[in-house]
Parts: structure tokens; sequence; C-alpha cells
């Protein structure tokens, strides 16, 4: 789309789909997505493998030398390795809040995104489960961050929250990874009804025989309501236990009781961030204007703003009470945070963090998609450094003098964290071009539901002016037509 | 309901819109073809339809059950799971703290809660929802991309034409048979 249909685009959309849209049209345009992206989409490909080998290669060489070249030593033992895992997890929850919340509260115009950001859940706990391994150092013994029982000497701690986080991640994985793919089937079986070779086996294969009777669409409905159910108040455990990896820990900083829902807030904001992010980009690969419009982009970017201002507060209610608290070694970290050598990210926190979701209220940048896309990216190296700030002042500043000791990471850990963006695009950029990203009976429903809504209105008010035909009674298709 | 000695024939009817298929349940609930009901009806289509599901009447799913005797199962056998590891526990000191902690266990109970929910609500899903199933002779693809299909099943000889006629009164847009037995 040229920059001039953009911009007329963005001053004339006003609805979040276009009723009228044939559902033909629907199947049409989400299948030819998975056949002919833009050039765009094999470029960030390319940048994702090449940032995914450098990690490979980092991983290499940790592998070969040791922990040493990361510059992980006694007080900084994990780093930005347990920064970006916690960054992953707050990235998976936007997920659960599009797919079940909204669910829940039927909220439709979540209907032609939240298909991505299911799958922006699963590919970042894919993603953060990375680092508890790589931070091994031992990475074939992989499988000791599993709980099980002792017989093998390991003796797991079950009062550790770091226990809680492999169970918790593991339910959370397995369950977002169900309720992806069950929310997928009927599209599963579109596909598999309109593809040949090796795509029609593997839709055949996934959508499980399905063909859309009753007894199948009522089945299908319960499922997807009791699994949102369980999905809300695990999402919140979930990152409610990662926050418990610092707070039930008795260090400066951390020994916090507001961390749970700070970390829940944190997780949602960044993960809103991300959904405007992906949003952007999957609108232009696969030329999707007419189902990732701008009214619905406009709701995302209200809700992320309301989701920062949450968690804005949270962070001056963690400042307040330690300002307050009297606990010196506390507030020494605090004032070290503010004023010492991490003091730049701090305020870099500050600033993409608090302040910049403010640009989100201007309905201009909202509709500028250049500028959008360069906020959302702020947005999340904000809610980087949050994670980066919460970990290494304290680590860096702990109660004991000798154990003082500024450390910056060092090129392994940079190319960790870097490489860790590339496999996630990786395995997103695979996805979308494999299966719909955009749930193609979902779209159908919302353009049946608010049509009929229309004709339901019109036809009140025929009755009240007696005489003319009622929208149904001229014949018209209430799908579409194909 | 059809005589179940005689010959039985499926029909298959598949409309353009949501309307039409709704008036023929409809016509079906009104006893336009003498001895079909809706209980031998069954409705194809591309989205999830609740209110033209009504018309079909009650028709009780059990999957609540199985995610509630799920997260029961996982809750228990989380807690004795975790229990049965911490037993072995009692050749180390302890330090005075208890060997089984509860508010921890508690914590990976709910966990497993979850996870045994969300599992056998899958079970009940695929059980209930009669997938991994061969689709039978009725599919047409055209539900899969805009158009309702109507199923009545066991139409004998007499009724065979009679429904044929309710599905035409209403603007059919194809008829597939098939003979049941």
């Amino acid at each position: 789309m040229s920059e001039a249909a953009l911009k007329h685009l963005s001053e004339t959309q006003t609805k979040d789909i276009d009723e009228n849209i044939a559902w033909a049209k629907i199947n049409r345009d989400v299948l030819r997505s998975m056949e002919n992206p833009r050039r765009g989409y094999w470029i960030a490909m390319a940048i994702s493998v090449a940032l995914f080998s450098v990690m490979i290669y980092a991983e290499v060489y940790q592998y070969i030398y040791g922990m040493g070249p990361a510059l992980l030593n006694t007080s900084h033992m994990w780093d930005l390795y347990i920064s970006t895992f916690v960054f992953w997890i707050g990235m998976s929850h936007s997920g659960t809040l599009l797919s079940a919340i909204l669910h829940l509260v039927h909220a439709d115009w979540r209907k032609p995104i939240y298909r991505f950001a299911e799958a922006m859940t699963t590919f970042s706990l894919m993603t953060a489960g990375i680092f508890p391994v790589i931070h091994l150092g031992r990475v074939w013994n992989f499988y000791w961050v599993m709980p099980y029982m002792t017989d093998r000497g390991i003796w797991p701690n079950f009062r550790s929250p770091l226990i809680w986080d492999a169970f918790a991640i593991t339910t959370y994985l397995t369950s977002s990874v169900l309720f992806l793919y069950i929310g997928m089937i009927p599209d599963l079986a579109i596909c598999r009804d309109n593809t040949t070779g090796w795509r029609k086996k593997l839709y055949t294969w996934l959508s499980l025989g399905w063909h859309g009777d009753d007894r199948q669409w009522r089945n299908f409905r319960i499922t997807y309501l009791m699994i949102a159910c369980f999905l809300i108040p695990l999402a919140v455990s979930v990152h409610s236990i990662v926050s418990m990896d610092f707070a039930m820990a008795i260090m400066p900083g951390w020994h916090v009781t507001t961390f749970p829902p700070y970390f829940v807030a944190g997780a949602l904001y960044s993960g809103c961030a991300a959904i405007i992010t992906l949003f952007i980009l999957l609108r232009y690969f696969f030329k999707f204007e007419e189902y990732m419009t701008f009214p619905i982009l406009d709701k995302v970017c209200k809700l992320t703003f309301v989701i920062a201002m949450v968690w804005s507060y949270l962070n001056l209610v963690e400042f307040a009470s330690v300002w307050y608290g009297h606990d010196i070694p506390s507030k020494e970290v605090l004032l070290a945070k503010a004023y010492g050598p991490y003091a730049p990210f701090f305020w870099g926190m500050i600033a993409f963090g608090m302040f910049l979701p403010f640009a989100l209220l201007s309905k201009w940048v909202r509709r500028n998609m250049k500028l959008l896309f360069v906020v959302s990216v702020l947005l999340n190296v904000g809610m980087w450094l949050e994670r980066w700030m919460i970990v290494t002042p304290t680590l860096s500043m702990s109660y004991h003098p000798w154990g003082w000791n500024i450390m910056w990471p060092g090129w392994v850990e940079w190319a960790m964290v870097g490489g860790s963006f590339g496999w996630f695009g990786m395995l997103f950029l695979i996805f979308v071009k494999v299966f719909p990203c955009v749930s193609m009976y979902e779209v159908k429903e919302m353009v049946f539901h608010r049509k009929r809504t229309i004709y339901e209105d019109v036809d009140e008010m025929m009755v009240l002016h007696k005489g003319a035909p009622t929208a149904v009674e001229a014949g018209s298709t209430k799908n579409g037509g194909s | 309901m059809a005589n179940h000695t005689a010959p039985t024939h499926r029909i298959f009817g598949l409309f353009a819109d949501f309307e039409q298929a709704f008036e023929v349940i409809a016509g079906i609930r009104r006893y336009e073809v003498p001895g079909i009901t809706v209980d031998d009806v069954r409705i194809k289509s591309p989205i999830e339809h609740p209110e033209i599901e009504d018309v079909l009447g009650e028709r009780p799913t059990n999957i609540p059950k199985f995610a509630f005797v799920g997260g029961l199962f996982g809750l228990i056998f989380g807690f004795f799971f975790l229990a049965g590891a911490q037993a072995n526990f009692t050749v180390q000191p302890q330090g005075g703290k208890p060997v089984i902690t509860i508010p921890s266990n508690l914590v990976l109970a709910y966990e497993m809660l979850i996870l045994f929910g969300v599992l056998a609500t899958l079970i009940g899903f695929i059980i209930g929802a009669r997938l991994m199933r061969k689709r039978g002779p009725f599919y047409d693809h055209a539900v899969s991309l805009d158009q309702i299909g109507i199923v009545v099943e066991r139409v004998d000889d007499t009724q065979r034409q009679q429904v044929r006629d309710l599905f035409a009164k209403h603007r059919v847009i194809d008829i597939f048979e098939e003979n049941a037995q």
C-alpha cells in the first residue's frame, strides 16, 4: 500500500472491521497470506536467523570456555540471563490477556488479532525457557531444571520459588500451546479444505477430522471457555511466582510485598507493547489492512496506556515504600539506581516506561504506523531495562560491602540477549507462514454479528416507517455471499 | 422418530445463510415432516452460532465434568507427588523445618490442578466433539467457506420427498443423499 493510500486509510477507517466483507474473501485473504508475504517478511526472517546464529556461536563459546566469558561472578550470578528470562515470561502474558480475558468480557475486536498474540505467548515462553538452561553452564544437564524425585541425589528444594518456576512455566507453556491449538482447529479445517501437498497432509492431521457440526461447535465453545478460565489465574500465578524469585530473597530492593502485582502489570504492559509492534509488522507483511484496522490498533494502544499507568503507579508505590520504609540498604540501592553507574539505564526505564506511553494518547501518533512502531519498540526497551534494573543494581550493592561489585555484561551475555530475539522472531515468522495468523472463523463471526446488529437496527426503523421492506425481506445474504 | 427397521436415508442440504437453515429447523419443529424431530437434525456451519444451536434443543456436554475431575486429580496428585518426594528428605537434617511444607506444596498443587484440568478438558473435547474420526461422506468444503449444512438422519422412504420439499421451500442450494443402511 502506498504512503498516500495508507494516509487516506488512517483518516477514513472508522470501523473495527467492514461488515460487508464476504466470508469467502476472508478465507482467500488469510490463505493467501500464508503463500505470498511481502519481501519485508524475508528480511525479518534473515535478521532473526542472523541473530540466532550469533547466539549459537556465543553458546558454543561459553560451552567451551565456561561461564567466565559471560563475566558472571560471585555476586552477579545470573545478571542478564535472569533479566531477559523475566522479560520473555512477561511478554507471554499479552496472549492470555487478549485471548482469555477479552474473550470472557466479549470484546469482539480482539478476534482478528488474538491468534498472533497467542502464538507470541507460546514462543515467548519457549524463548524464556532457554535462559535457565544457558545459565546452567552444563547444558547437557538441562533436565535438572525440572523437578523430579530425589533418586539421583539432586534434592530439589521445594521451598524455593525457582522450583515453583519450573512447575508454573511448564504448566503455562503446555496450557498455552493447547489453547492456541484448540482455538485454531476450525481454521486448520479450512486450510485442509483449500490446500494441497504437504500442507494438506499437515492440516488434515492437525484438524482432527473437524467438520463443523453443532456438536463440535458446542463442545468447542465450552472447551475454549473452560481453558480460558484456567489460563487467567495461571498467568497471574506464573508472573507472581517469577516475582517471588526475587521477593522471597532477603536482598535490598527485592524483598518487596508489591512485587507480584508489579510484575504482572509489567508483564501485561510489555506484552501489549509487543502486540502493537507485531500488529504493525504483520499488517504490512501480509497486507492485512482490512483485518488489522486502525480502530483496533487504537484500542490496543489505549489498553497499553492504561496498563502502563497501572505499572507506573506500582513503580511509584515501590519507590515510596522503600523511601519511607527506612530500610537503609534498600534506600541505598534505590539511590544508587538513580545516581550510580546504572543511572542512565534507570532513567531510560523511567523515560520509556513511564513517560513515553503518554504519546499513545495522541491520535496522530496512533495513526502514524512508522512512529507507532518506534514507540512500541521503545516501550519494550523500557520494560527490558526495568528487568535489568531490578536484577543488577541489587546484586552490585548487597548488604556486605565486600560483595559490592559494579558489573557490565560481556559480549557473550549480549549475544544471548540479542539471539533470544532472533530465536523468538524465527519461531514466530515460521508460525505465521505455516498457520493462519488471523482467525478466519472468528472474523466471520465478528462480521456476521455486526452485520446482524445493523440489520436489526434497520428493521426496527423500518417497522416505525411501515411499508418499507426490512433488510431480511429485501433478500440480503448475511454471510456476504461467496 | 423414523421406523428403524425400514430402509433409512440421510439427507444433507446446503443453504446460503442461517435464516434459511433456521426456517428449515423451525419447519421440523412444527412437524412439517411427520416422524422427523430435531433429534434427527444436525447443523454444519462455518462459524459458531449459539442461537441456532438453541433451536435444536438442549444437548448437554460433559466437558465441565472432565475439567472438574482433571483439576481435582491434579490437586490431590500434585500434593502427594511432592509430599512423596519430600518424604525422602527425612535422611537430611531439616533444621527444625517441616519435611512436608504445606504452603509451598499448595502453590505447586495449584499449578498441577490447572495442568491436569486443562489436559482433562482437552480429552473431554476430543471425546465430546467426536474428533479423530473419519469425517463421513456428508462433508462439503462449502461448509468451511460460507454455507450452512443441515443433515437429517433416519429418514424413511415416505419422509424422503417431504424433507426434500422442505429444503426446497427454503431455497436449498444443493442436496446430497445416502442410504444409511
